[in-house]
């Protein structure tokens, strides 16, 4: 799960990171009264929206004067910022950041993550603050610097000192080498004890002042973690999820929405994928992925039905179960009367393998229902693509 | 021979009162395996289908010999369970359980280093060695005993390549699910070094997914030490970066770990890649030469 930069902040205050000064805001008034309090040199209004890139796309502003932040507030609030990580169609700015301007010195870069391979939290760092941290990776690996912290001890002085550094804050800037390392401490309690997948501040500053302040914040929480913290819950912000996914979670199912025409309805992770990629060798491109779980049943069937059909782009359906512990013929009966339920008014592929599979699709082929029936996973994709053309 | 589990191996089913642990308890029992014990703390000195409950594992192991732990607890509490199979002497975990915090993980993973246990999973089906011991919840008929290896990161994919070998008459050794989690016990290097040494298999599938680098880990290996034939399978070509698709563990995040790459990376260390997952147990055949 993601949040917004604001609410990143407020976990990093509260884990003692240093922030600039700010307040989310919801409208022009609420802008001007908060830049009246706030009596800044200089304001940042900063558009809030999950994706990166935002600069570029126009959506933060800066001014001295404290009677134009109501004005910029009301230029972004309502806006459709497109920035490389929105896609086409681009995310309505709905809610505004509004802090005091910090004077920059230099710009770093830290993020915190799980290492996949070691099973380890390791920070990564880099001189090169304010840039895609990617960009840096392909261009210049030398400038990446990796501390891992072991598990069993946590954080100790010499991962920061490590860190510290090889960054060369000792050239840098002297004063600000212990606030580092206890930055560092700060932001791995604030990752380990709220279950975080990233931390990271981007650029995280050292000012004239000779300060730390973190100037962007993101955070991604491990969903598997959130029943521990009902607080991050309560950060889950609705309309920066697909509205299908939204509804696919409510009903248990995991789906993922994508750009193609074939709707795909699937047992299990990995063969959900393995469907994708097939009616991509079948010639078309997949709607979307759909794992309605090891036990697919009528019910949860019928809401897979549901959200496929909502999306406008699906021309056809492909449903591929592989029926271990669940048997085929119970499957079978589910999409039968989810089928009848549910008007489908595309065309419907339903491929069916493993237990009591033959019993499974004599049961389909004998409902009446407009559907072909298939054995084998490439022919059932031919088939569905067949059905609804290949794409363009 | 096999890897990992055979018929001798004695099972503890840990969770298994509950709906999924006494289910498939049962399953695992109907199939021939020896699962000798069963925990649930507060219910020891039931019985499920005449398997005997205790309240502790480390009572499971002194009175009824396990030697393996087979777990469902619910996530909130997996993590001390694993810990507890590990305290109590068993030396093979597999952990059935989807939904672990990634930092609970983190700490098992690091609990568990340097000590002579294995844990297979989470998040995983399970292994079975084909007609002696099927520990884990994947549907048993499908196998047959025969002379190809499968390790997984996934579950009905997985079902779907055994059906395969199965329909084709090349049949199974040991099929071993490491699971989809991004932090996991056995990763590919371990079953891989594991089936090269076992004279039985003859041939291994391996079946990767977008997420990590354990793919291209395992190319490493398999280009120094692998003679075998490895054929594989990465799923999740067409899914798009930044997307966790279903398994906690399978996303591409910073551009790295793509399909793509994988197949690459394996392709150049001698690796048969398969495009259609509808064709593996074909390439197998042709691997093997039949």
């Amino acid at each position: 799960m993601n949040v917004h930069e604001f609410q990143a902040k407020s976990l990093f205050a509260q884990f003692g990171v240093p922030v600039p000064r700010g307040k989310e805001v919801t409208s022009p008034e609420a802008a001007s009264a908060w830049a009246e309090e706030l009596n800044a040199p200089v304001f940042v209004v900063k558009a809030q929206i999950h994706a990166g890139g935002r600069g570029k796309a126009g959506g933060v502003k800066l001014t001295k004067d404290k009677g134009a932040v109501a004005g910029l507030a009301r230029e972004l609030l309502g806006k459709t910022l497109v920035t490389h990580q929105t896609g086409p169609k681009g995310r309505v700015v709905r809610r505004l950041l509004i802090e005091e301007g910090a004077n920059i010195a230099k710009e770093l870069y830290l993020s915190i993550l799980v290492d996949r391979d070691s099973g380890w939290p390791t920070f990564i760092a880099s001189t090169e603050g304010g840039m895609e941290i990617e960009e840096v990776a392909a261009h210049t690996p030398e400038k990446i610097i990796k501390e891992a912290i072991d598990p069993a001890v946590g954080f100790q002085g010499h991962n920061g000192r490590n860190v510290a550094f090889a960054l060369g804050l000792h050239q840098i800037e002297p004063a600000v080498l212990n606030p580092f390392v206890q930055l560092m401490e700060n932001l791995y309690r604030l990752f380990m004890e709220k279950n975080a997948a990233l931390v990271e501040i981007n650029p995280l500053i050292i000012t004239k002042e000779k300060t730390l302040i973190a100037l962007d914040g993101k955070v991604s929480f491990d969903d598997n973690g959130l029943f521990k913290h009902p607080d991050v819950q309560q950060m889950r912000d609705l309309n920066e999820e697909e509205p299908l996914e939204i509804e696919a979670t409510a009903n248990n199912l995991n789906y993922v929405k994508l750009d193609g025409n074939i709707g795909c309805m699937v047992n299990g992770a990995g063969l959900a994928m393995a469907t994708m990629d097939v009616i991509k060798l079948a010639g078309s491109e997949p709607a979307n992925f759909l794992d309605v779980g090891g036990g697919a049943t009528k019910e949860t069937v019928a809401a897979g039905f549901r959200i496929l059909l909502k999306d406008p782009n699906v021309k056809g359906i492909f449903i591929n179960i592989f029926g271990g512990i669940v048997r085929c013929e119970r499957i079978a009966q589910g999409v039968i009367e989810a089928a009848k339920e549910v008007q489908i008014t595309v065309p419907l592929v339903v491929r069916l393998q493993g237990t009591n599979a033959e019993e499974g699709r004599s049961l389909l082929a004998q409902s009446g229902l407009k559907l072909e029936v298939a054995n084998d996973l490439w022919e059932a994709a031919q088939k569905i693509v067949k059905l609804t053309g290949k794409a363009a | 021979m096999s890897i990992l589990v055979n018929k001798n191996t004695r099972v503890v089913v840990q969770g298994i009162t509950g709906k999924e642990g006494s289910f498939h308890a049962t399953q695992c029992k109907a199939y021939g395996t020896k699962i000798v014990a069963g925990v649930t703390p507060g219910k020891g000195g039931q019985e499920v289908e005449g398997i005997p409950v205790f309240n502790t594992v480390l009572e499971a192991v002194k009175k009824a010999e396990c030697d393996t732990s087979l777990i469902f607890v619910p996530p909130p509490f997996c993590a001390d369970a694993i810990l507890e199979a590990a305290d109590a002497g068993i030396k093979l975990i597999i952990c059935i359980t989807e939904g672990i915090p990634v930092n609970d993980m983190v700490k098992v993973k690091r609990a568990l280093r340097g000590r002579d246990v294995r844990l297979i999973g989470p998040n995983c089906p399970g292994v079975i060695t084909v007609d002696e011991a099927k520990i884990g919840i994947m549907p048993g008929f499908i196998h047959k005993r025969g002379v190809v290896g499968v390790v997984s990161r996934s579950g009905t994919l997985t079902y779907e390549a055994v059906h395969q070998l199965s329909t084709l008459g090349l049949g199974e050794t040991t099929c071993v699910g490491i699971g989809g989690d991004p932090v996991n016990g056995t990763g590919f290097v371990d079953v891989l070094s594991l089936f090269e040494k076992d004279p039985e298999t003859q041939a291994i599938v391996m079946i990767g997914e977008i997420g990590g680098d354990a793919e291209e880990k395992a190319a490493e290996y398999i280009k120094r030490h692998v003679k075998k034939p490895v054929i594989s399978f990465i799923a999740g070509i067409t899914a798009p970066p930044g997307r966790r698709m279903g398994h906690a563990g399978a996303i591409i995040s910073g551009g790295k770990g793509t399909a793509a790459e994988k197949m690459k990376a394996l392709e150049s260390a001698g690796v048969t890649i398969v495009r259609n997952p509808a064709e593996i147990g074909l390439a197998v055949t042709k691997a093997l030469g039949r």
